[in-house]
């Protein structure tokens, strides 16, 4: 397999662009109510997962929280099996019995999806250790987002990794806000990475709006923890152009910070930097938004069509053979 | 049985199970407070770290909701974990790991994402450790889908459930006991592979007035008051669930449509208990067998006062389990 780091940034552009037209139909299909619970949208955020995908193999394990469509779309899981899970079809990529909050496909190394804040980061020490114990030179890549830092769980796990030398990499996905709560208002210290740093966990801050430094920083700690294993902490400061869920109007922040992010957008960003490089024409980028559209109009289609979970089924997955 | 047959205490049972487990499966690795260098805060894990070394022994920090998580996640790849809980009352620290990570799952992922971790350590009441120390937990766990529950109550039974546990494919909790860890019983000689399946009780004695009902602590309780009833002509059953989930329905009912009379003896909390489970089933199912309402004898609904005669007063005992069988036997 190629070096990651290297994978064609055109390519890294046309998942922004299926992320965000993926979640704005999920939005709109929210609204028409076929999907149901809760709907966290990861519009604004593209270039954290997008940025740390491009620095790692596809081998590696994924870890994240319940804003998780866009972790699995990243990893190769199938729009359509994606937009079916909202649907809580039995095409989903968790069969239907998910939801929004909890993608998980194996084929793909995405290990979920998780709902409860923080408490999946003593799972990505587990899978960690798993590949520590089987002397692989896997790496975890462990998301969160800025409120799980206030969570026991969390710091149990950091403690753990960096007393065992597990190889992962926490990434805090800051986007200012724990639902309405802003960071200022749940954080005692004023720099996230210290929470790392207090682990002795080597940590640093990425612009998390800005793909090539998302990667480049991730993959020069891959680098380093492919050596030796050993955990490391990437604060990467981004935004959510949407509410917290489908259900939040996001009335606690201004207009003004909202737009100051939108200026700011990832996929303009990258596409300015690619236009500037003679790596990408308008022709390109339109071409490459019009597969991005209807890749997501189609896996509604999908979702759509397929079938519900099988009722008399109901307890095939409460206990494995 | 064989005729080999010899005599060692539930903590070598279960420090059997688990060195025979960790030789049979490199997935196998034991993990928890004082596992390794200390041989385990009850010396179950004796001479483990010695023979397996610290790559599979592993002690870790007073986290046990980093710990167990972790053993959540090593699961979800293939690992075979077990988990060790100091006591069981220290596992509501890890709570969240045990009944919201672990069971739900292999459901949440549409069957991707099965979780072969064993949970372990003492369950319930010891002697005078007050409130936190004391909670028999096999009510709250059996509640939740995905998870299944043993507490076996001899050194037999342990370490065959705790082998069966550690190949399950599924999140085990083995509900061990502080109290029975010295306690002694016979056993088939080490080489023989000894796996009892979960969900299969066993009679420890037959009789034909009364059955008792009951698990772990209570069995030698159960056992001993059938021994002091014989003098008074009532001839006690005594059917040792083993697991609490899967229950095995079909030796309850097969005993209770024998005998007609039942005493729940249990180590847990009276409301919402297993044995209100059990009632439940055994009315609902073979309401016609019954010669006497069920009785329940269980620890008072109270937080576990550490006062040695109060504590005495709040626990099943064998003064309360024969009032109870004279109860339903009418005499």
């Amino acid at each position: 397999m190629p070096p990651a780091e290297q994978r064609d940034e055109v390519e890294m552009l046309w998942l922004m662009l299926l992320i965000r037209r993926f979640e704005e139909r999920a939005s709109q299909q929210y609204q028409a109510q076929k999907i149901g619970g809760f709907c966290h949208l990861y519009i604004g955020q593209e270039a954290v997962v997008t940025g740390a995908i491009a620095a790692i193999r596809d081998d590696d394990y994924l870890i994240t929280a319940y804003r998780d469509h866009a972790h699995a779309l990243a990893r190769g899981t199938p729009a359509n099996a994606c937009m079916a899970e909202l649907f809580g079809k039995e095409t989903g990529c968790s069969r239907g019995l998910g939801g929004s909050m909890h993608f998980f496909d194996k084929a793909h190394h995405m290990y979920g999806g998780h709902a409860i804040v923080g408490a999946h980061v003593p799972l990505a020490c587990g899978l960690a250790f798993a590949c520590k114990y089987r002397n692989e030179d896997r790496l975890t890549l462990c998301f969160f987002g800025d409120g799980a830092i206030n969570q026991g769980a969390f710091h149990e796990a950091l403690n753990l990794a960096a007393l065992y030398k597990l190889p992962i990499i926490f990434i805090c996905e800051n986007n200012l806000f724990a639902m309405g709560t802003s960071v200022e208002r749940s954080t005692s210290l004023k720099e996230i990475i210290d929470r790392a740093e207090g682990y002795d966990i080597p940590a640093t801050v990425a612009d998390g709006m800005n793909f090539r430094e998302v990667r480049d920083k991730i993959a020069e700690t891959v680098v380093s923890i492919r050596k030796d294993p050993h955990p490391a902490f990437i604060e990467a400061r981004t935004y959510r152009y949407r509410g917290h869920s489908m259900s939040d109007p996001a009335s606690y922040r201004t207009k003004e910070q909202l737009e100051k992010y939108r200026l700011d957008d990832p996929i303009t960003r990258l596409r300015a930097q690619l236009t500037r490089e003679g790596k990408l024409t308008n022709e390109k980028f339109d071409e490459l938004d019009k597969r991005a559209k209807e890749t997501a109009l189609a896996s509604v289609k999908f979702a759509e069509e397929s079938p519900e979970p099988p009722l008399e089924k109901l307890y095939r997955y409460s206990y494995a053979p | 049985m064989t005729s080999e047959m010899r005599e060692i205490t539930y903590r070598q049972a279960l420090n059997e199970a688990l060195a025979e487990e960790l030789e049979r499966d490199p997935n196998v690795f034991l993990m928890g407070e004082e596992v390794a260098e200390y041989n385990g805060a009850y010396k179950v894990s004796q001479g483990l770290l010695e023979r397996f070394g610290p790559k599979r022994i592993i002690d870790t920090p007073i986290s046990e909701n980093g710990f167990a998580g972790l053993g959540v996640g090593a699961a979800m790849v293939g690992l075979r974990p077990i988990i060790e809980f100091m006591t069981f009352s220290f596992s509501f620290v890890a709570f969240d790991q045990v009944v919201n990570n672990a069971p739900n799952m292999f459901t949440m992922s549409g069957g991707q994402f099965n979780i072969p971790i064993t949970f372990r350590g003492p369950n319930g009441p010891a002697h005078q450790l007050g409130a936190t120390h004391s909670h028999g937990t096999e009510c709250l766990y059996a509640n939740v889908p995905g998870l299944k529950v043993c507490a076996p109550a001899t050194p037999r039974d342990a370490k065959g459930l705790l082998k069966t546990a550690v190949r399950d494919n599924n999140p085990v909790l083995v509900l061990e006991s502080e109290l029975l860890y010295s306690s002694k019983g016979m056993i088939e000689p080490a080489g023989i592979e000894l796996l009892i399946p979960l969900g299969q009780a066993e009679i420890k004695r037959e009789g034909s007035d009364v059955t008792v009902i009951c698990y772990a602590q209570t069995v030698p309780l159960a056992l001993a008051v059938a021994q002091q009833l014989e003098e008074e002509d009532i001839s006690v059953e005594v059917l040792d669930l083993r697991s609490i989930k899967p229950l095995d329905e079909r030796a309850i009912y097969s005993s209770v449509t024998k005998i007609h009379r039942v005493v729940i003896v249990e180590q847990d909390r009276p409301f919402c208990g297993v044995g209100a489970e059990i009632c439940y089933r055994i009315q609902k199912n073979i309401f016609d067998e019954l010669d006497a309402p069920i009785a329940r004898v269980s620890q008072e609904d109270v937080p576990m006062p550490y006062n040695e005669r109060l504590e005495h007063a709040v626990l099943p005992n064998a003064e309360k389990l024969i009032a109870a069988i004279k109860k339903v036997c009418y005499t």
